[in-house]
C-alpha cells in the first residue's frame, strides 16, 4: 500500500527583480527627505571631515546641510549670478565656488563674506576645486581655459588653453598635488601637470564630457558624457577599458561608494545606476522623479543625496541596522521531562524491536483530498490566511482538483458567501501570470454552473462585473503590448537589413542613427505602459 | 525461433504474471502463477522466483493445485496439454495430450475441467495409468456457452454444484441432480456479470457486476424463488471476488485498486486496503486463509497478510499500451529503463530478469478512474555518466491546452537514487519530439537539447550555483535555457550529439542542420532527397566522421562531415536506426510486408556485418544496445558484433526480444544449476524462542554423522540382506567374515606397485590371483 502523495505546491519563480546582496544593500535606505531649493541643484559636495556636512549648489546660493538636518546650517548667498561647483577643501575649512559672472569666490566655512575673489576668467566658471597641496585652486571655465590660482595672494599661477570648447568638469589628484584632469565639451579629457606647460595625456571620450571621477588608487579614471560612461586606464597611457551604455539620456554625474566596489552614475533619464566595478554590470537601479543633475554619497554610504532639475534635493538616509525588532515571546513548550520520557531507554540484547512507522503528516486540504471530499478540500484551501498569504497553495489545490476531474463538483453547490469568497480570490489573482491558466478555467466553470442564478445576488453580480472590467482592461493592455512588439519586430528587421547593405559599402550612419531614435521612442512608450 | 548460424532471437524476460489467477500453496510458502509459456513458482516471503516450470509450448492459461496432493499442480495451455507438476522441486509428472486448445482450468477431485475452444466447459476424466503421457479421451461437456474468463466460473460448497455467469445470465449446475438452472434476472443496463465466487460452507453465490455492485444469491435450488442482496461500494466494475476458506470474509477488487474485505453476514462492516498501485484483476486466498494475493493490471502480484497488511510485492516488467520513452539504458546500473506505471519510470535488470525499482516522475496521487487524462512520462534521457536524467511528462486535456513538464534529476550518491533538481513547466509550446544529452563524458558542462513540434529546439544547461546570502537557503545549481534554435519554421523531429559532444545534428523535416554547441552557430545544412528525416545518428569511434540519417521515403543516407557531402545512400525503408556506443556498429531495422529485417553494418564498409530476414513479425518499435558486463570472445565473423553489447528490441506486440549466440547459451546452461533454495522460515517470536534449540540439535546430529562408519564390504551386505534360512552355516560364514575384515593385500600391493612403478610382473600375477579368489568367494555366497 503506497502512502498518499500530497499535493505538489509548485515552486514557481518569483516575478520581478532577483534579490541579490546588492539589492538588499541599496534598498536598505529610508524614504527620501525632499527639500525644495531655489533652482536646479547643480552640485553636491560632502565635507571630508566629520560631521560630514554637505554643500548644495543651487541657483545663486550654496547651502550647507548637516548630516541629519533638514534645514541648512549655513547659507552663502552673495553671488551675483548662478553659482557653480561649491567644494570643500580637504580640511573642511574652506569652500570654493565658481559663478556665472566668471569670478571664483573662496569662503571660510564659518564666515559669511568671501575671503578672496579670483578674477581672470572671461566666462562662467563651472569647475573650481582645491589641489591636494591645499594652497592652490583649480578652475575651469567656458572661456576654454583652466587656471591654477594661489590661494593667499589670489594670483593666477598658470593658464592652460588647450581645450577647444567649454570645460565643464575637472578633478584633482588626491595623491599628487600637481596633477589634475579636465573634461570638456570638445569631447576630450586632458591630464595636466602643473610643472609642465602642456597637457601630459589626452583621451577622446566621443561625447561632450559632463563628469569625471578618479578611483582612490588613481589608476583608473571614469568619465561621463552623452549616454556613455567610460573607464580609462591611466597607467596604460589612457587606454579605454570599458564603455558602458546603460542610460538612455546624458549621464550627468558620477560617484563611488565608500568601499570603492560600486560605481554610481546619475543621468537625465531620472535613474541612478549602480555598477559592480569588477565586471561593470548594473547591480541596482534607483528611480527619481525628475532629471538628475547632481549626486553625492556620504562617507560609509550613510546617505545618498540627489539634486534634480525641478530644484528638489532628495536625501536618503541609511536604515539603522541595530533597530530592535519586536520579537514575539517564544512559544511555551512542554517541559523537558515530558520530552525525555523513554528517550534514555537502552534496549537489551534479546529485545525484539517493533518498529513504529512514521506517521505521515498531511495538510488539511490533503486530508480532505485523500478522502475524496472535493468541496471540503476547496473550502480548506480557501481559508482566509491561506488565500492571502499563500495563493500558490490555493491555486495548486484547484489545479489538483482539475486534474482529478472533480473541479466542477467542488465548485458547484456553493452559497452566496462561499461563492463571493471564491470570486474574490479569482479576481485578486487572475492576472498573476503564474495562476492565470488555472484561474481562467475556474472562472469559466463558475460561470457555467451559476449562470442560471445570475441576478439573484447583488454581491455576486458586483464581483462578476468587476471581473469583466478587469478582463477588458487586460485585453486592451495585451493588445497594446502586441502592437509594440510588432513595432519592435519591424524595427529589428529593418536595422538588420540596413546592416547588411552597410556592409555592402553604403554610408548608412544616418539611417542607423534614425533607427536608434525611433527605437528609443518605442522603448519609452513601452516603459510608460509597463509603469 | 529463427535460426541464423549460431545467432538466434530469444524472448527475454518480462512476461505477464497477471494473466491468470495465481495459486498459493497449502503451506502459504509458494505462489504459482502462469507466466508466458511457463509456470513460475515464487517464494511468498522473499519475492524471489524459486523455480520455473517449463514444458508447455503455448501460453499457459491456467494453474491449479491438485486437490488430492497438495504438492502437485495442474497447468493447462493453449498447446492442448494439461500437465501435472511437482512444484516443490520443479519436476514434470504427467502430460496429458488433448486435441484443441485449452483456455482455462478448473479442478474438482479426480476430474479436471477445462474450457475448450468453443466456450464449453468440458470434464476430463484422467485415466489412472502410470505412463508419462496420457491421451485423454474421456470427455464430457458439462456446460456450454461459458465466458472465456475463468473468474466467471466457480464450484459451490464441497463441489456440489458449479456456477457460471456470462453477460446477463447465470447458470448453476448440480452434479447430483445432473440438472442446471438458468437465471436471467436483469434486462440489461450495467448489470452485466463480471465475476463469481461461491461460499465454501454455505449455499451462497456472490457475483460482481459491471456497475460496481456485488450481489449475494441464496436459495437458488429452485428456478423461481431465488433471493439476492446487494452490496455496493465499488464505483466501477468489480473484477474479482473471492471468499476466504472458512467463508467468513468476502474479498473484492476492481479498477479503484482498493481491496475490500466484507464480513459475511455483516455486510456493513468492511475493511479497505487502498492505493495498491493499479487496478486489481484477480484476488486469491491461500488454502489456509493466511495470505491473500491480488494481481494488478501493471503486471504485479501483491501478497497481503490476512490482517490486511501488504507483506510482499512481486513485480514484473510493466508494459503498457505504448512505450513512449523508448528503451534506454541507465549507464550506471546497466538497467533497461522505460515508462512503466502511469507517471513512473521503471528500471529493469536484464541480467536478473527482475524489476529493480520504479522512479516516481510525476509525484502526484494517481486517481483510478476510467476516462481521466493522466500525466504520462513521454520522454526520458540519460547523460553519458548517468549523473543526470531528464524526463518529460505531459497531459493532454480535451479542452485545455497541453500540459508539459521537463524535469531534471540528479543522481544522489548517498541515497543511490535520482533526486529532482529542476522542474521546467511548459518548456515548449507543443509536444517534445526528441531529447538528448551531450554525449561527452569528460566535459565540464552537460547540455540537454529538446526538440519540439512548435518548430524550436532548446538547449538547456546547468547554471551556476544560485547566489547565496545570509537570508536565503543555499540552492544548488539548476538548469536553465541556454539557446533557442529554429530553422525556417520547420518542425524538428530528431536530434543527436556527436560522440565527443562537439556537434549537434537536428533534423528539421527534410533538412539536417549541424550546429556548434559551444557558440550555437549553424555550421552547415545537409539536405537529402525529399522525405522527412526520421532517424539521425553519428558514427562512433573510427567512423565518427559520418552522420547517418533515414527518412520516410525509404532512403538511408550517410554524410561525410569532413567534406559535408553525401558519402553513400541506399534505398531501404528503415524504421529504426541506432548506434552501438561501444563499437562502430550500427543497426537498422527495416519493416517489410509484416515482418522486420535487421542489418548490422559499419558506416565505412559497404557490406553489412550481419543481416537477418524476418527477425520477428510486426514492426520493431524500439531497440537499444546494452553494454555487456563481460565481453564475449567470439571469433566468428557474423557474431562478433555481439561481443561488446547486446541488442534488445521491442516489437509492436510488446515482446522484448534479443539475440543470443550459441556460446552464450552454453555458458548460461552451465551456470544455471538447479539450486535448492532454502526457504527459511520467517523470524517469528516463536522461532526466536525455539530456533536456537533446533540449531543446537542440528549441530549435534551433524557431529554424530561425522564419525566414520565402518566400510561396508559386499560380503557384510550380503550377509545382512540375505534371509537367514537360505544362509550357509555360520561356521562357514565366520571365516569369510573374518577375512573380509582383513586389509586386502591387493590394495597394499597396488599401492606398493604404484610406488615402485610396477615392474615386478610376479607380484602382479600374484595379486590378480588373489583378486580372482575373492571374486569366486562372492560368487559362491550369491549362489548359495
Amino acid at each position: 500500500m503506497a502512502s498518499f502523495k500530497p499535493t505538489q505546491i509548485p515552486d514557481l519563480p518569483k516575478l520581478g527583480e532577483k534579490i541579490t546582496e546588492d539589492t538588499l544593500y541599496w534598498k536598505n535606505y529610508k524614504a527620501p527627505v525632499q527639500i525644495k531649493e531655489f533652482g536646479a541643484v547643480s552640485n553636491i559636495d560632502f565635507s571630508p571631515v566629520s560631521p560630514h556636512n554637505f554643500a548644495v549648489t543651487a541657483f545663486t546660493r550654496i547651502h550647507i546641510y548637516g548630516p541629519f538636518s533638514q534645514e541648512p546650517v549655513k547659507t552663502f548667498t552673495r553671488f551675483k549670478d548662478t553659482a557653480y561647483c561649491g567644494r570643500f577643501r580637504s580640511d573642511g575649512q574652506l569652500l570654493v565656488a565658481g559663478c556665472e559672472d566668471s569670478v571664483v569666490r573662496l569662503y571660510d566655512v564659518g564666515g559669511k563674506a568671501a575671503l578672496r575673489m579670483y578674477k581672470g576668467h572671461t566666462k562662467a566658471v563651472h569647475v573650481a576645486d582645491f589641489t591636494t597641496g591645499r594652497y592652490q585652486i583649480l578652475t575651469a571655465s567656458d572661456d576654454y581655459t583652466c587656471r591654477l590660482w594661489d590661494i593667499p595672494n589670489a594670483v593666477e599661477l598658470t593658464a592652460y588653453q588647450e581645450h577647444t570648447d567649454y570645460v565643464r568638469c575637472g578633478v584633482t589628484s588626491k595623491l599628487n598635488r600637481d596633477l589634475f584632469i579636465t573634461g570638456s565639451y570638445d569631447h576630450t579629457l586632458r591630464v595636466f601637470d602643473s610643472r609642465t606647460e602642456k597637457s601630459v595625456m589626452t583621451m577622446d571620450h566621443g561625447q561632450p564630457v559632463e563628469s569625471l571621477l578618479l578611483y582612490p588608487s588613481e589608476g583608473l579614471l571614469v568619465s561621463a558624457g552623452g549616454r556613455y560612461v567610460k573607464v580609462w586606464d591611466l597607467l596604460k597611457g589612457g587606454q579605454p577599458l570599458v564603455s558602458l551604455k546603460n542610460h538612455h539620456k546624458t549621464v550627468t554625474c558620477l560617484a563611488l561608494n565608500s568601499s570603492g566596489q560600486r560605481l554610481l552614475s546619475a543621468s537625465l533619464d531620472r535613474h541612478v545606476k549602480v555598477y559592480n566595478t569588477t565586471n561593470y554590470k548594473v547591480v541596482h537601479n534607483f528611480d527619481y522623479a525628475a532629471a538628475i543633475l547632481s549626486l553625492g554619497l556620504a562617507p560609509d554610504d550613510e546617505s545618498i543625496v540627489v539634486g534634480m532639475t525641478n530644484s528638489i534635493l532628495s536625501i536618503k538616509h541609511r536604515k539603522n541596522l541595530e533597530e530592535p525588532k519586536e520579537t514575539s515571546k517564544p512559544r511555551r513548550r512542554p517541559s523537558y521531562r515530558v520530552f525525555m520520557k523513554g528517550k534514555n531507554f537502552v534496549p537489551k540484547q534479546d529485545d525484539y524491536f517493533v518498529s513504529k512507522p512514521a506517521r505521515q503528516h498531511l495538510a488539511k486540504y490533503d486530508k480532505q483530498l485523500k478522502r475524496f471530499n472535493v468541496s471540503k478540500a476547496l473550502d480548506t484551501a480557501l481559508e482566509a490566511w491561506l488565500r492571502r498569504k499563500k495563493p500558490e497553495v490555493t491555486v495548486a489545490v484547484i489545479k489538483e482538483l482539475d486534474r482529478r476531474g472533480t473541479l466542477k463538483n467542488a465548485l458547484a453547490g456553493r452559497d452566496e458567501e462561499q461563492l463571493s469568497r471564491l470570486l474574490c480570490f479569482v479576481i485578486g489573482n487572475f492576472f498573476d501570470t503564474r495562476f492565470t491558466p488555472v484561474l481562467a478555467t475556474t472562472a469559466e466553470i463558475v460561470l457555467d454552473i451559476y449562470q442560471c442564478v445570475i441576478g439573484q445576488s447583488a454581491v455576486i453580480d458586483r464581483h462578476l462585473i468587476h471581473l469583466q472590467k478587469l478582463l477588458e482592461k487586460e485585453i486592451y493592455y495585451q493588445k497594446d503590448l502586441m502592437e509594440i512588439l510588432g513595432m519592435l519586430d519591424t524595427m529589428f528587421a529593418f536595422s538588420l537589413l540596413r546592416k547588411e547593405t552597410a556592409v555592402a559599402g553604403l554610408p548608412e550612419c544616418h539611417t542607423a542613427a534614425a533607427n536608434v531614435e525611433i527605437f528609443k521612442i518605442v522603448f519609452e512608450q513601452s516603459t510608460c505602459l509597463y509603469t | 525461433m529463427v535460426e541464423y548460424g549460431d545467432i538466434r532471437v530469444v524472448y527475454r524476460g518480462g512476461s505477464k504474471i497477471n494473466f491468470r489467477k495465481p495459486v498459493i500453496s497449502n503451506d502459504s510458502r509458494f505462489l504459482l502463477c502462469a507466466s508466458g509459456e511457463s509456470v513460475k513458482v515464487f517464494s511468498s516471503v522473499t519475492e524471489e522466483c524459486v523455480h520455473e516450470l517449463r514444458g508447455h509450448t503455448g501460453q499457459v492459461t491456467g494453474v491449479l493445485l491438485r486437490p488430492s496432493n497438495h504438492l502437485q499442480v495442474y497447468s493447462c495451455s493453449t498447446d492442448g496439454t494439461v500437465r501435472l507438476w511437482d512444484f516443490t522441486d520443479g519436476i514434470l509428472v504427467r502430460v496429458k495430450n488433448e486435441k484443441g486448445t485449452f483456455r482455462t482450468l478448473v479442478v474438482k477431485q479426480v476430474c479436471v475441467f477445462v474450457f475448450a475452444e468453443l466456450f464449453q466447459l468440458v470434464a476430463v476424466n484422467l485415466p489412472q495409468t502410470p505412463d508419462q503421457l496420457v491421451e485423454a479421451r474421456d470427455l464430457s461437456a458439462v456446460l456450454s456457452d461459458v465466458s472465456s474468463n475463468p473468474s466467471t466460473i466457480a464450484f459451490g460448497r464441497g463441489g456440489e454444484y458449479l456456477a457460471s455467469v456470462n453477460n446477463l445470465k447465470m447458470e448453476i449446475y448440480f452434479f447430483k441432480k445432473n440438472k442446471s438452472y438458468r437465471f436471467e434476472p436483469f434486462n440489461g443496463g450495467k448489470n452485466t456479470f463480471t465475476c463469481i465466487a461461491c461460499h465454501p460452507k454455505d449455499d451462497c453465490v456472490a457475483t460482481g457486476h459491471d456497475d460496481g455492485k456485488i450481489r449475494l444469491w441464496r436459495n437458488f435450488k429452485q428456478k423461481k424463488e431465488y433471493t439476492y442482496s446487494t452490496l455496493h461500494w465499488h464505483h466501477s466494475a468489480v473484477s474479482s471476488l473471492c471468499f476466504t476458506p472458512e467463508g467468513t470474509n468476502l474479498l473484492s477488487g476492481g479498477v479503484e485498486s482498493v481491496l475490500v474485505q466484507w464480513r459475511y453476514n455483516q455486510e456493513n462492516q468492511k475493511d479497505f486496503l487502498p492505493r495498491l498501485g493499479a487496478a486489481i484483476t484477480h484476488v486469491t486466498v491461500s488454502p489456509d486463509g493466511a495470505l491473500f494475493s491480488t494481481s494488478h493490471s501493471d503486471n504485479k502480484i501483491t501478497i497481503i497478510q490476512s490482517c490486511v497488511k501488504v507483506s510482499a510485492v512481486i513485480q514484473g516488467l510493466v508494459k503498457g499500451e505504448n512505450v513512449t520513452t523508448g528503451l534506454l539504458v541507465d549507464p550506471r546500473s546497466k538497467a533497461l529503463v522505460l515508462n512503466g506505471r502511469p507517471g513512473h519510470l521503471q528500471f529493469y535488470s536484464l541480467q536478473r530478469d527482475k524489476l529493480l525499482f520504479h522512479l516516481d516522475i510525476v509525484q502526484q496521487e494517481y486517481i483510478h478512474e476510467a476516462g481521466l487524462e493522466q500525466f504520462e512520462v513521454v520522454r526520458a534521457a540519460f547523460d553519458a555518466s548517468g549523473l543526470w536524467l531528464a524526463t518529460v511528462e505531459e497531459r493532454k486535456q480535451k479542452s485545455a491546452e497541453l500540459e508539459l513538464n521537463l524535469k531534471l534529476w540528479s543522481f544522489d550518491e548517498q541515497t543511490q537514487s535520482f533526486v529532482l533538481n529542476t522542474t521546467v513547466s511548459a518548456p515548449h509550446e507543443a509536444r517534445i519530439t526528441a531529447m538528448c544529452f551531450s554525449q561527452a563524458a569528460d566535459s565540464q558542462t552537460t547540455t540537454l537539447v529538446s526538440a519540439s513540434r512548435d518548430g524550436h529546439f532548446k538547449a538547456w544547461q546547468l547554471g551556476l550555483p544560485a547566489h547565496t546570502d545570509g537570508t536565503q537557503e543555499y540552492e544548488g545549481p539548476s538548469w536553465s535555457c541556454d539557446f533557442v534554435g529554429a530553422y525556417h519554421g520547420l518542425v524538428p523531429r530528431c536530434c543527436c550529439f556527436s560522440a565527443d559532444g562537439s556537434l549537434l545534428a537536428v533534423g528539421f523535416q527534410e533538412v539536417v542542420t549541424v550546429w556548434n554547441p559551444t557558440s550555437w552557430e549553424l555550421l552547415t545544412t545537409l539536405s537529402q532527397p525529399p522525405g522527412d528525416v526520421r532517424n539521425l545518428c553519428f558514427g562512433q569511434l573510427s567512423c565518427s566522421k559520418y552522420l547517418l540519417g533515414s527518412n520516410n521515403k525509404k532512403m538511408v543516407c550517410c554524410w561525410n562531415l569532413l567534406t559535408c557531402s553525401l558519402e553513400w545512400s541506399t534505398s531501404m525503408d528503415v524504421s529504426l536506426l541506432l548506434v552501438d556506443s561501444r563499437s562502430e556498429n550500427m543497426a537498422a531495422f527495416c519493416c517489410q510486408d509484416g515482418s522486420t529485417d535487421l542489418f548490422v553494418f559499419k558506416p565505412s564498409e559497404p557490406r553489412p556485418l550481419f543481416s537477418q530476414k524476418a527477425v520477428c513479425s510486426g514492426r520493431v518499435i524500439h531497440a537499444v544496445f546494452t553494454p555487456r558486463e563481460v565481453m564475449l570472445e567470439s571469433s566468428e565473423e557474423s557474431s562478433q558484433w555481439l561481443n561488446r553489447s547486446q541488442l534488445y528490441f521491442l516489437t509492436e506486440f510488446m515482446d522484448l526480444l534479443t539475440f543470443s549466440t550459441k556460446a552464450e547459451e552454453e555458458k548460461l546452461m552451465a551456470s544455471s544449476k538447479q539450486l535448492v533454495i532454502d526457504d527459511t522460515v520467517a523470524m517469528t517470536p516463536f522461532y526466536l524462542l525455539l530456533g536456537k534449540h533446533r540449531h543446537e540439535h542440528l549441530g549435534n546430529e551433524e557431529s554424530a554423522e561425522r564419525t566414520p562408519l565402518p566400510q561396508s564390504s559386499v560380503a557384510i551386505k550380503e550377509l545382512l540382506q540375505t534371509p537367514a534360512h537360505v544362509l550357509p552355516a555360520t561356521s562357514f560364514l565366520c571365516s569369510m567374515f573374518a577375512k573380509s575384515l582383513l586389509i586386502s593385500v591387493t590394495e597394499t600391493s597396488r599401492r606398493v606397485g604404484h610406488r615402485f612403478n610396477l615392474n615386478n610382473s610376479d607380484s602382479d600375477s600374484n595379486s590378480s590371483f588373489r583378486f580372482r579368489f575373492f571374486e569366486d568367494m562372492t560368487c559362491f555366497t550369491r549362489a548359495s
